[in-house]
C-alpha cells in the first residue's frame, strides 16, 4: 500500500520517510523493514525521539512536512501499512495461536482507519500544496499538536531514561522510569506497548506482540495495566482520534 | 535528551534538543526565550533547562540524566517549523531529515511490535 502510493507521489516530489520506534533499534526492526524492501528512507529511533520532537503518541502515526520544511500537518493517526512479516498476515493464517491473540486481534479490528480517506487527502495535498484544504496554517499547526505540560515533559524524560537502562541492561530500573513515564503521559500507547513489548512472552517473533502478563507468572508483570487490558478498557474505536480534514 | 554529565557543550545542547542558544536567547524557529545568564562553549544543563521550561531527570546510581522536551504553549510543537531531525538507518547511517527540503516528506512512525 504504502509502497504503491509512494512510486506513485515520487515523481511529483514528494518522499516518504519511515521511522521504527524500537529500543531494540536495528535489532528489533531489521525482520520488517526487510521484508518490506523499502525504496525510501527507512529509519530507526530507539529513544522515540519522535514523541519528543513530533509528539506522536501512536502508532501508526504520520506528520506532513512542506517543501520549506514547514509542518502543514502535525502528528495524526495514519493508516497502517501492510506488513508482510507481521501480525496482520499471521493473524489470517490458520494456525494454531493462543486465546491472547484472537482476543487481541478482534480488539484491532475495531481500531478506526480510513485508508480511502485518508490517501484520497495525500494525494490533493502533493498537487495542489498550500492550495489544499488538508494542508493547514502554521497556527493550526501548533494548536492541533499534542498538548504537553510539564508534568508529560517530565514523562518523556523518564522514557528517555528507560530507554538508556534498558539498552545498558538495567532491566529492574528501566521498569522504573517506564512506570514513571507510563503514569504522566498517560495518553501515550507508544511509551506503554514498547514497555510492554520489552517483556516478551514465548517464543518466536510473537512474542513481543503478547504485552501482558506471562501466563506461568502473573505476578512478575511489573505494570500497572497490559495491551488488551487497556486497549478493552479505553475502548478500541477510541486507540486515535478521528482523523480531521 | 539522554546527558552523563550536567555540564555539556553548547553544541551537544543544540543538537540533542533543536533549540538554538543565541544571544537573544534559546530559539527554536521564530520562537525565543530569554535565559537568565549568557552562556558561553560550555553549559550548565540544569540553568539553561530552567530557562526555557525543559524538566532535568536523574537516575544518579548510573550517572544518567534526561531532559525533557520544551512545552511551549503547552503544545508539543512549539513552531510548525520542522524540527532537524537525524536518526540512522538499519546500516547505522545517519540520514537528516533537512535533507528533504524541496520536496513533500510524510513522516511515518511504526513499530515492530
Amino acid at each position: 500500500m504504502w509502497q504503491a502510493l509512494r512510486a506513485e507521489l515520487h515523481p511529483k516530489g514528494f518522499e516518504l520517510v519511515t521511522v521504527g520506534l524500537d529500543t531494540l533499534g536495528e535489532a528489533g526492526c531489521r525482520a520488517f523493514i526487510e521484508a518490506a524492501k523499502p525504496g525510501h528512507p527507512s529509519l530507526i529511533d530507539r529513544y522515540h525521539v519522535l514523541a519528543d520532537l513530533f509528539g506522536v503518541i501512536n502508532i501508526p502515526s504520520s506528520v506532513w512536512i512542506d517543501e520549506q520544511g514547514m509542518i502543514v500537518r502535525p502528528a495524526e493517526a495514519a493508516p497502517a501499512p501492510p506488513q508482510p512479516d507481521g501480525l496482520g498476515s499471521r493473524f489470517s493464517m490458520p494456525t494454531e495461536l493462543p486465546q491472547r491473540f484472537h482476543e487481541i486481534r478482534a480488539e484491532a479490528m475495531k481500531i478506526r482507519k480510513d485508508a480511502a480517506g485518508y490517501h484520497a487527502a495525500l494525494r490533493d495535498w502533493v498537487e495542489h500544496g498550500a492550495k489544499s484544504r488538508f494542508a493547514l496554517s502554521p497556527q493550526e499547526v501548533v494548536d492541533r499538536s499534542r498538548p504537553r505540560d510539564d508534568a508529560r515533559a517530565r514523562g518523556h524524560a523518564h522514557f528517555a531514561l528507560a530507554s538508556q537502562l534498558e539498552i545498558d541492561g538495567h532491566h529492574d530500573a528501566a521498569v522504573k522510569h517506564f512506570r514513571e513515564a507510563h503514569r504522566l503521559v498517560p495518553e501515550s500507547w507508544t511509551f506503554r506497548r514498547q514497555a510492554w513489548s520489552l517483556k516478551p512472552v514465548g517464543d518466536g517473533p510473537l512474542a513481543r506482540f503478547w504485552q501482558g502478563p506471562d501466563p506461568a507468572a502473573p505476578g512478575d508483570w511489573p505494570y500497572a495495566g497490559d495491551w488488551l487490558a487497556d486497549i478493552r478498557e479505553s475502548g478500541a474505536e477510541n486507540y486515535s482520534e478521528p482523523w480531521r480534514p | 535528551m539522554l546527558v552523563r554529565s550536567t555540564s555539556i557543550s553548547k553544541q551537544a545542547f543544540e543538537a540533542g534538543t533543536g533549540w538554538q542558544l543565541k544571544p537573544e536567547g534559546a530559539c527554536r524557529g521564530e520562537v525565543c526565550i530569554p535565559l537568565s545568564q549568557p552562556v558561553g562553549e560550555t553549559i550548565d544543563v540544569a540553568r539553561v533547562a530552567k530557562d526555557i521550561g525543559m524538566p532535568l531527570v536523574a537516575e544518579p546510581a548510573h550517572g544518567l540524566w534526561a531532559l525533557g522536551p520544551a512545552s511551549v504553549n503547552s503544545r508539543a510543537l512549539a513552531s510548525a517549523q520542522a524540527p532537524e531531525l537525524t536518526l540512522p538507518d538499519l546500516d547505522g547511517k545517519p540520514f537528516r531529515l533537512s535533507s528533504l527540503l524541496g520536496k513533500k516528506v510524510l513522516l511515518f512512525a511504526w513499530a515492530p511490535y
